[in-house]
């Protein structure tokens, strides 16, 4: 199932090829290859602070040149401006009966994605399923950046008793499927819009945590950051100025597909019922819809042709900031 | 043997390094079950019908529920020593039965996914990296992306329209023909039949992970020296890749199909209530809409303790396949 | 008879570029020929190519390679895979990364006898130690189940030699084979080349930018710069009278023969700038950092000329080898 936490995944991999650098235990030659070069989802993240100077305006106009990443960003922008205006072109409930039910899409121009079994209008509930899609994705994401941004930083710079704690509480966090822990987070809050979002931060916060701490550590050794030090500058203003630029790039990329996870993990929640009930969202269309896959198929169809194109989106968005963020990758091919 | 001392190492350290994790993981199970709306007695006392105040106090006394929390913690502990986690009223049997009945359900299908993800992942990976660049290459990619986008719960309803409903050529869901008293292969080919869909199903996202993961991976592993010996020696192309490339390419696949296994037990979770698959995903599924908290978070500690074995093992694929490590 | 390996007129190309242009040199039985060059100046490329195997983009453009009464830019891959590893062997720079890191020396010493003279596991195995062996790597039969990273750098190397060497072949190309090593250690192992050389009546081809290497090793010179042959000489010709400015450069710059090689002036003692981009250019590609240019060298590239027996250089304004004080002064 796709909403597996494939962010969670990444940063389990930065931090063990972090481990593996640090554990003197076991002394892996130097010359083992570092496969630097991968070029995965699940990859991303392992390019090093290394190469985090990044010239953002030539970030920019490589990801301006990535047609992938160029429909990306432009679908994304549709879905938004439709989230936006929902209310405008669909003032009503969209849960609420408006025509004969079991309308094909096509078979009457006033509904022109058909209807549902309770004669609900299908593309009045896409419209607004966009606004909970999004609202759970980007919400959640900004809050697991918050949190995972600033323990990881914590962590990765100060390093001793701290850094230990956190990887510890991360391990604990990360080792549960966490689909199914999310699925115990919600059951147990009761499912609403706010539970729903709270739960899928706590379970993707600890993917940042790792990413940043990573980035932290490799990056608190660089000369410019002795140098900072040396000059006498805060801890504040070293984290937040010196280091936090320079460890931006893959947080940043990771930030584009955790959206995306996001947006699956609240739709099959929503399909397995422990979505908000008082609000239409993708998942729970295509949940109503199932029990009539046999004959009225596009109720399941059409919701889910727009997780899969949304989703994509932001995956074309994140491979596109991915070539554009590391300029190791950008020269391949 | 050099191979078995390494692997010996390597799981000791894999070991030590479990035991903090999954107490951590205990603990975490004991306070969400704690925040649970109801306790056992509420439960109890539902199921029965009604209760006054006297036998609901009664009950919790009974079951130690009005001791301090770290009491009742230690009596979790020591419970889950005796490989006890708890009973299910609702299903009248203790919960480490119901999930040892519903295990390996899941564990089959995971396995049978994991297999065919990898299988197909690490060849369209081949491909793509020997055409990198190339259309062959471009098309895959984005079919890869795809697969990546793709909730699988909606692939397996959508693959039911077409294979069940519109072509009729594989059931829908279950696990195997009712009342069937086949035996041997014909037993074996029925079940593999129901397989199919939900195995496509939850492999579709993995497949697409593997693919990009390989096609990574063996670009890194074909610009690097030994490489060019290896075709210097005169090796054919095929040789060089089977021989060379993948072997040192499947290092970094097998850490991240490892990683993948929590993520395919939650999605089986899904993809098994889409199929009516009898694991251990119907049952958490059943569990929340009975609000069988006990279940549910009997479901979540195994489910944990799962990858961690699975980790160990991915630990020990990884001693196996690169001598380098744990060396001297 | 003709000289086992002949080269001529090779030229390789690049989408945008031609790092290697009408280079001809040959290579006898039991022959070293050294090719002598900084880096870029594409002499590691031309090993490459004599081995088919050049990186993706640059094919060879023209030319001849014969090896042994066969023009190996017509063969076929699968004749070519016939040639590799068995009538030729290469050495890498880098031992550290010409070892497959997760396979035993001993089968990647095998793989070679599999492939080539279909040897099957015990016997592979067998000849893996007599190899191991002839590259002298003490307790050979212990050494032989080890992976590359229990090895030190020359052992490694002289695991490639012994790879390259496996079958007995007629040409051995090594490209730099000690760069990468502890001084100490290239002398041994440039010596055990030397001896295989001779058990094997092997050519060499050994590509270096070291001229200690070629004073003491090579029978023949070639001295490559931006992809051209600027000079070739038996060594001793070389050193005691270096034609081509770029030589003498290359010759004054050399730390290890500064003490017993003086060039007169001194105002060579080391080339200011480095190779410029080979494509494109009309006239002598050194001009730019020679002492010695002139208006004309601008206009075409110098032809090879003759200016004594066994030696070419691509210069018009060198000085005649009879005007030449002290020639031959400083024998090596």
């Amino acid at each position: 199932m796709s909403t597996t936490d494939i962010a969670t995944l990444r940063g389990v991999a930065t931090d063990r090829q972090v481990e593996a650098a640090e554990q003197p235990a076991p002394p892996t030659p130097a010359e083992a290859p570092s496969w630097s070069n991968m070029r995965a989802p699940d990859a991303r993240s392992q390019q090093s602070a290394a190469v985090s100077v990044t010239n953002g305006r030539r970030a920019l106009k490589v990801f301006l040149s990535n047609p992938n990443a160029l429909f990306g960003t432009g679908f994304l922008a549709f879905v938004i401006l439709i989230a936006l205006i929902a209310p405008v072109i669909y003032p009503g409930d969209p849960l609420s009966m408006v025509g004969r039910p079991f309308l094909w899409p096509g078979q009457n121009p006033a509904f022109p994605l058909g209807t549902d079994s309770l004669g609900r209008d299908v593309l009045a509930g896409i419209v607004h399923g966009a606004r909970i899609s999004l609202f759970v994705g980007l919400v959640a994401t900004a809050l697991s950046l918050t949190f995972g941004v600033v323990l990881g930083a914590v962590a990765g710079y100060f390093g001793g008793r701290i850094d230990d704690l956190l990887v510890r509480l991360i391990e604990i966090f990360q080792t549960p499927p966490s689909f199914v822990l999310l699925v115990v987070l919600v059951a147990i809050a009761r499912p609403s819009a706010t539970t729903v979002t709270l739960a899928i931060a706590i379970i993707s916060w600890p993917t940042v945590a790792r990413l940043t701490r990573a980035e932290f550590r490799a990056i608190r050794e660089k000369d410019f950051v002795v140098a900072a030090r040396s000059l006498g500058y805060g801890h504040r203003r070293i984290i937040f100025s010196e280091i936090l630029p320079n460890a931006l790039p893959p947080i940043i990329v990771t930030s584009s597909v955790m959206v995306a996870t996001a947006i699956l993990m609240e739709s099959a929640l929503s399909f397995m019922g422990l979505g908000d009930p008082n609000v239409v969202s993708w998942g729970s269309m295509i949940g109503t819809g199932r029990e009539l896959v046999r004959t009225a198929w596009y109720l399941t169809a059409l919701p889910g042709l727009a997780i899969v194109v949304t989703v994509l989106a932001l995956n074309l968005i994140g491979d596109g900031l991915n070539d554009a963020l590391n300029p190791r990758f950008s020269q391949e091919g | 043997m050099p191979a078995l001392v390494r692997i010996g190492r390597t799981l000791r350290r894999t070991l030590l390094q479990a035991v903090p994790t999954m107490l951590g993981i205990v603990i975490l199970n004991f306070f969400l079950l704690q925040l649970a709306p109801g306790d056992a007695a509420d439960v109890m006392a539902g199921e029965a019908g009604s209760a006054t105040v006297e036998t609901m106090a009664a009950l919790r006394s009974r079951f130690g529920l009005d001791n301090p929390l770290l009491t009742q913690l230690g009596h979790y502990l020591s419970n889950l020593m005796q490989l006890s986690l708890g009973f299910s009223p609702r299903y009248g049997m203790p919960v480490a039965d119901l999930i040892a009945q519903r295990l390996p359900g899941t564990l089959t299908l995971m396995v049978v996914a994991l297999m065919v993800a990898i299988l197909i992942g690490v060849v369209l990976g081949s491909l793509m990296a020997t055409f990198a660049g190339r259309l062959p290459d471009r098309v895959l990619s984005v079919f890869s992306l795809l697969f990546y986008s793709i909730p699988s719960f909606w692939i397996g309803l959508m693959l039911i329209v077409f294979f069940s409903v519109k072509l009729g050529w594989l059931p829908s869901g279950g696990a195997g023909t009712i009342g069937s008293r086949l035996t041997g292969l014909p037993a074996l080919l029925d079940k593999a039949r129901y397989m199919v869909l939900p195995a496509t199903s939850l492999a579709l996202f993995y497949v697409a992970i593997y693919a990009r993961l390989t096609r990574a991976s063996m670009l890194e592993v074909k610009n690097q020296d030994f490489v060019r010996t290896a075709y210097a020696k005169g090796l054919t192309p095929f040789g060089v890749t089977a021989r060379h490339i993948l072997r040192n390419a499947l290092i970094p696949i097998t850490t991240m199909a490892g990683m993948h296994i929590g993520g395919m037990l939650g999605g089986a979770v899904v993809v098994e209530t889409v199929y009516s698959w009898p694991g251990l995903g119907r049952l958490a599924f059943e569990a929340v809409m009975g609000r069988d908290f006990t279940v549910l978070l009997g479901i979540l500690l195994l489910s944990s303790l799962l990858v961690i074995v699975a980790n160990a093992a991915v630990d020990l694929v990884h001693a196996w396949l690169d001598p380098r490590i744990g060396a001297r | 008879m003709a000289p086992l390996l002949q080269v001529e007129n090779l030229t390789i190309r690049f989408p945008r570029a031609e790092p290697v242009r009408n280079l001809s040199f040959e290579a006898g039985e039991g022959e070293t020929l050294a090719i002598v060059g900084e880096s870029g100046s594409g002499k590691s490329l031309t090993a490459l190519a004599l081995m088919r195997l050049l990186p993706r983009g640059a094919q060879i453009a023209s030319g001849r390679i014969a090896f042994d009464g066969r023009d190996l830019i017509k063969l076929d891959a699968r004749g070519m895979r016939h040639l590799r590893g068995r009538d030729i062997g290469m050495i890498f720079q880098e031992p550290m990364n010409s070892l497959n890191p997760v396979m035993t020396i001993g089968r990647q010493i095998g793989e070679v006898l599999r492939v080539h003279e279909r040897l099957t596991g015990r016997a592979a195995r067998a000849r893996a130690i007599e190899l191991l062996e002839l590259v002298r790597i003490p307790a050979a039969e212990k050494r032989v189940d080890d992976y590359p990273h229990q090895l030190s750098g020359g052992m490694r190397q002289r695991v490639m030699i012994a790879m390259a060497v496996a079958c007995k072949p007629k040409l051995l190309i090594a490209d730099e084979p000690t760069t990468a090593l502890d001084v100490t250690i290239q002398a041994q192992v440039l010596d055990l080349l030397d001896t295989l050389r001779c058990e094997l009546r092997m050519a060499v081809v050994l590509i270096t930018h070291d001229l200690g290497v070629v004073a003491q090793w090579a029978d023949k010179v070639v001295v490559m710069y931006a992809g051209r042959k600027v000079e070739e000489a038996l060594p001793g010709d070389l050193f005691d009278n270096p034609l081509h400015p770029y030589t003498r450069g290359l010759l004054a710059a050399s730390p290890r023969l500064k003490n017993d090689f003086h060039y007169r002036d001194g105002a060579l003692s080391e080339i200011p700038g480095s190779i410029v981009s080979a494509g494109g250019e009309t006239g002598c590609p050194f001009r730019p950092r020679c002492a010695e240019a002139r208006a004309s060298c601008g206009h075409h590239m110098p032809p090879l000329t003759v200016p004594a027996p066994e030696r070419l250089v691509a210069c018009p304004f060198t000085v005649p080898v009879e005007a030449m004080p002290h020639a031959a002064a400083f024998s090596l």
